[in-house]
């Protein structure tokens, strides 16, 4: 099927009628003592790159963040809700919250409004309790913990390769370089994900956060 | 998208990849109608169109069966004419025109490999519109978009015969473990000038991955 040659006014580009979405590649691994988290960083309406270095991984509390696809202000817009849920939950139960409790907060509010939401979420932390651990919750509601999650357009590309090379037990480097080059081959092949690749590794000592530029990322022997 | 297909339609994973001295093509086994009714656990994709060019089929399992049966009556009568094999690119040709002149009607996409004098191991896909294009290696069907990004990481030209069937097997195993319309048996068929060699990895003996 060819689809439609081209929608809406012929005159305004497709960009100016188009909902800002953060079509993408996120993805979260889980290792003896952290978790490393990665993604793109493109956010298009339409046709139109709105933002080529936009940053989906969102600090929910001092060490748990969310890797955000979808719709951008729907995401924008719980992790502003569930940030502040939590952080009132910390302080009341006075001591760092789990990772638990933020995947919950997230699946609540995503479940609740699924109708009007267009939101896929992972959610990665450290804490006392359970150590390094990946929730996701996917457009819906969903809620899972898994050892390793891929999310967004781009993640369809690279289940094989997630599949064949995450063992468990790996070291951070190991999960950094898996990440980086699982997120290197999904932006290759998924055009709504793109520009650069940004990591974060979060364990007990904090949150050690990088940048890998287009020019510096893992190549591949076919284009 | 192979989805919307009315009737029976593998959707599928289909794979060709040359390596030093041959190319290897692949399939899953699974016929379904709709998604959620498997019709058949045990086809078998690669059609044999001549002594050493295979193709496989993705899309409606009907359009697939008359346009190869077309396909393979005229690369034979193309064969008797010129007195040799025929060349790999015209069994793809061929496959190619049907498609693209019936491109209102079909719905079924091709991938056409095998071994010819002039230019040794070669892979060609028709997609569904009928464009034709050669490739090191392809991949196909609903189930290829899970192995894109392990089939970019792996391939190397001029693998090995041993490494190309380790490639294509982990491949095949990979996109069955992911897509719920494909799975049932791996099909491998080794083209090299010597001959044609079937392989067949039954489900349970496939490789198994870390969550398996």
């Amino acid at each position: 099927r060819f689809g439609q040659l081209s929608s809406g006014s012929d005159m305004a580009p497709d960009w100016t009628m188009k909902e800002v979405s953060t079509g993408t590649t996120i993805m979260a691994v889980e290792y003896d003592g952290g978790v490393v988290i990665g993604a793109d960083s493109r956010t298009t309406t339409g046709a139109y790159i709105a933002n080529r270095v936009t940053d989906k991984l969102t600090p929910i509390h001092d060490r748990i963040f969310c890797c955000r696809s979808g719709s951008a202000a729907d995401t924008q817009a719980i992790a502003d809700v569930v940030t502040y849920q939590l952080g009132f939950h910390s302080i009341e139960l006075d001591e760092a919250p789990l990772v638990q409790t933020a995947a919950n907060l997230f699946k609540a509010s995503c479940y609740r409004y699924r109708e009007e939401l267009m939101a896929g979420i992972i959610v990665a932390g450290w804490d006392k309790r359970r150590g390094g651990q990946v929730y996701t919750v996917p457009v819906g509601g969903m809620l899972v913990r898994q050892p390793v999650s891929v999310g967004g357009s781009g993640s369809t590309y690279i289940y094989g390769y997630m599949d064949s090379n995450y063992k468990p037990n790996m070291t951070k480097d190991q999960c950094l370089r898996l990440v980086s080059g699982a997120l290197s081959l999904a932006m290759e092949r998924d055009g709504s994900s793109g520009g650069v690749v940004r990591l974060a590794a979060i364990s007990e000592t904090g949150v050690d956060r990088q940048v890998i530029l287009g020019n510096q990322l893992p190549k591949w022997s076919t284009a | 998208m192979d989805s919307q297909i009315k009737g029976v339609s593998t959707g599928t994973t289909i794979l060709a990849v040359t390596f030093n001295g041959g190319v290897i093509i692949g399939s899953d086994s699974r016929a379904s109608i709709g998604g959620n009714y498997v019709s058949s656990k045990t086809i078998n994709k690669l059609i044999q169109v001549h002594d050493r060019i295979f193709c496989c089929i993705a899309g409606s399992l009907a359009d697939a069966q008359a346009v190869t049966k077309a396909a393979k009556f005229q690369i034979s009568f193309h064969s008797i004419q010129m007195e040799s094999p025929p060349l790999v690119k015209a069994a793809a040709s061929v496959l190619k025109e049907l498609c693209y002149n019936n491109k209102e009607e079909l719905q079924a996409g091709f991938i056409t490999a095998g071994w010819d004098r002039k230019k040794g191991p070669q892979v060609y896909t028709v997609a569904l519109g009928g464009m034709l294009l050669s490739q090191p290696f392809t991949i196909g069907g609903s189930g290829s978009t899970y192995i894109y990004g392990y089939a970019d990481a792996k391939y190397k030209p001029d693998m090995s015969r041993e490494e190309c069937l380790q490639f294509a097997t982990n491949a095949l195993a990979l996109a069955m473990g992911r897509d719920n319309v494909s799975g049932g048996v791996a099909h491998l068929v080794v083209i090299t000038e010597e001959g044609v060699e079937h392989v067949v990895i039954p489900g349970d003996k496939l490789p198994k991955f870390h969550d398996e």
